[in-house]
């Protein structure tokens, strides 16, 4: 603090100031770091996908820039001779159907324990609050069984079920308390003239909703996207393998060949990115609703 | 009974045979195969308490005190409990803080939020990237071996008493975002009132950090730590991507394993009594979250 007072400012007021000023220096400084301390282990990554084999074996990442050498072949070679393409596809044939199913079954279901007389509700939600913390691994290997007996196991069907039912507890703790909180009165008039349930879900609740059910979307697309676990259990056909299953499966081979491991992860990244970028109100508010209480 | 009231049951009706056959069904199942082999994913040969005692008497990659400090998956899980947990949640209100009083607040916190957006297995190989033992690719040895010309490069992830630390900082840097946003929220939410009356009264800002702000997140830092506490008792995906458990299990946590036992090394019903110590860890917060529930709808 150099700040001497030749002013007419009162000594207390300086030194307040003078101490805000360093702060904020400080904040910044601080802050700087934090950013390149969570920047550098993505960006190294990503140059290194755009560096040719010969150079990622020989010199660092952070020497990229002199001479500058860059090229796309990784991700040419991860998306057809290493099946990423494939498997790219294969995450969007998982993700959709993962995505939508959940929440339509759960907008359903969420609007009757909301608003529909049902006996032992209260019962229901208590169980779903406990299935909400429940790790999937208890269940793993019984739903294995029950897919090995139908045939289920390796199908997408099988996948899609798995991830609606795992997905099932929130979205539907979510939108019930969502739908709750829509005044009453709209419902009791709706009735009172005559609308059945079903038009006063589809024509009133609805469309109510639609931030709502946006942020949850985006919410089970990331998760179902980016899981591992289900589909590494679930998916062993390696023909319909999602991308985090198959990029786990070239880290046998390659685990050291990391032009094709970092291409890889950031095509795996793409889809992710974009959506984080373009949707990212949505997204936070879909990825905090359950920690934050109402 | 009216047409009103079936309808109610048959909304409810394709959600709860799902619950019921993929969650509730085999959530029981499961505790019925951890006192059985489990051999075929199915009952085969009762055991009894055979698999808990192994686990915690003959299983040293899972519960070992014979020596000091004690190691196995559940020694590792709780120094992610706490280190993870502190370092997520304390990291994330520090950031929250500080960005609040910056110009580039949505830029910072953009920033810290990224990781949350990736698959953990992305961020796995990420992380391996970070750590790789040799200095012409990892810029952790890069800058070891840069600064100190003396130093070896180190295998991060090879080294039993450095792996798990190691694999905590990666945790860390994907979940601190997600801490972060949500303390940054209830931060916005806060009075300003009381924050101005405490500057009037001449508190420093470290004061009126500790003894307004702090006090008054702390329901919020309450649920995030429940939260986090939950996810390394989940945890999987990182260990799994990252070191297999390695080096010869010494970064197994329970989440992983659960399933190595299960999975790669085929012996399902130990796995399944991995399964149910994990659910016994759990229940707490499930009652938590049920008293939780209870007491919003009687506000509601």
């Amino acid at each position: 603090m150099t700040a001497v007072s030749s002013t007419a400012v009162s000594t207390t007021t300086t030194k307040r100031r003078g101490l805000r000023f360093s702060n904020k220096w400080f904040v910044h400084i601080i802050l700087f770091c934090l950013a390149v301390v969570w920047l550098v282990p993505s960006v190294g990554l990503l140059i290194t996908s755009f560096r040719p084999r010969e150079a990622i074996a020989t010199s660092g990442w952070w020497t990229a820039f002199s001479p500058a050498q860059f090229t796309t072949e990784n991700y040419m070679e991860v998306l057809n001779a290493q099946g990423m393409g494939d498997s790219f596809i294969n995450s969007f044939k998982i993700t959709i159907p993962g995505t939508l199913l959940p929440i339509i079954i759960a907008a359903v279901a969420a609007y009757a324990l909301a608003w529909m007389p049902i006996k032992g509700k209260d019962w229901i939600l208590v169980i779903l609050l406990a299935l909400l913390v429940i790790p999937i691994q208890t269940t793993l290997v019984p739903v294995l069984r029950l897919f090995n007996q139908f045939g289920l196991t390796g199908t997408y069907m099988g996948i899609w079920i798995a991830h609606t039912a795992y997905g099932l507890p929130f979205c539907i703790y979510l939108l019930r308390n969502f739908f709750i909180s829509l005044p009453k009165e709209l419902m009791e008039s709706a009735k009172i003239d005559g609308a059945s349930e079903i038009t006063i879900f589809w024509r009133i609740v609805i469309p109510l909703s639609v931030p709502a059910l946006a942020s949850l979307a985006i919410f089970q697309f990331m998760w179902v996207w980016n899981d591992l676990l289900v589909a590494l259990v679930f998916m062993s056909d390696p023909i319909n393998q999602p991308m985090t299953v198959r990029i786990q499966a070239m880290l046998g081979t390659y685990a050291t060949e990391w032009h094709i491991m970092s291409a890889a992860s950031f095509i795996s990244m793409a889809v992710p990115l974009v959506v984080f970028f373009a949707l990212q109100r949505y997204f936070v508010t879909g990825l905090t609703a359950g920690a934050v209480k109402q | 009974m009216s047409q009103k009231t079936w309808l109610g049951y048959l909304f409810i009706l394709p959600a709860v045979v799902l619950i019921v056959f993929f969650l509730i069904y085999p959530t029981i199942r499961t505790i019925q195969l951890s006192f059985d082999t489990g051999m075929g994913f199915t009952t085969t040969e009762f055991v009894g308490l055979q698999h808990y005692v192994n686990l915690f008497t003959r299983d040293r990659l899972f519960f070992d005190i014979s020596s000091w400090p004690p190691s196995g998956a559940v020694f590792n899980t709780i120094l992610w409990l706490i280190l993870f947990t502190f370092g997520t949640v304390g990291v994330g209100l520090f950031v929250a803080v500080l960005a609040n009083s910056v110009r580039y607040e949505v830029l910072i916190k953009t920033i810290i939020f990224v990781p949350m957006a990736i698959s953990f297995t992305a961020a796995g190989i990420i992380w391996r990237f970070v750590y790789s033992p040799d200095p012409n690719s990892g810029i952790l040895n890069a800058l070891l071996v840069g600064l100190i010309p003396s130093a070896t490069p180190i295998p991060w992830l090879g080294r039993v008493d450095i792996v798990n630390y190691a694999l905590i900082i990666a945790g860390i840097w994907l979940w601190t975002g997600f801490c972060m946003v949500i303390i940054s929220a209830a931060l916005k939410g806060l009075p300003t009132e009381v924050l101005e009356a405490a500057k009037v009264d001449g508190a420093n800002p470290w004061q009126s950090f500790w003894r307004v702000t702090f006090p008054m997140l702390w329901p919020t830092i309450l649920v995030i730590t429940t939260t986090m506490i939950i996810n390394v008792l989940k945890a999987f995906d990182l260990v799994y991507i990252m070191t297999q458990g390695g080096p010869r299990g010494a970064s197994r946590v329970i989440g992983f394993s659960m399933y190595w036992e299960t999975f790669q090394n085929g012996k399902p019903g130990y796995g399944a009594a991995i399964a149910v110590i994990m659910l016994i860890l759990v229940t707490p917060f499930v009652i938590i979250n049920i008293r939780r529930y209870r007491r919003e709808e009687r506000e509601r």
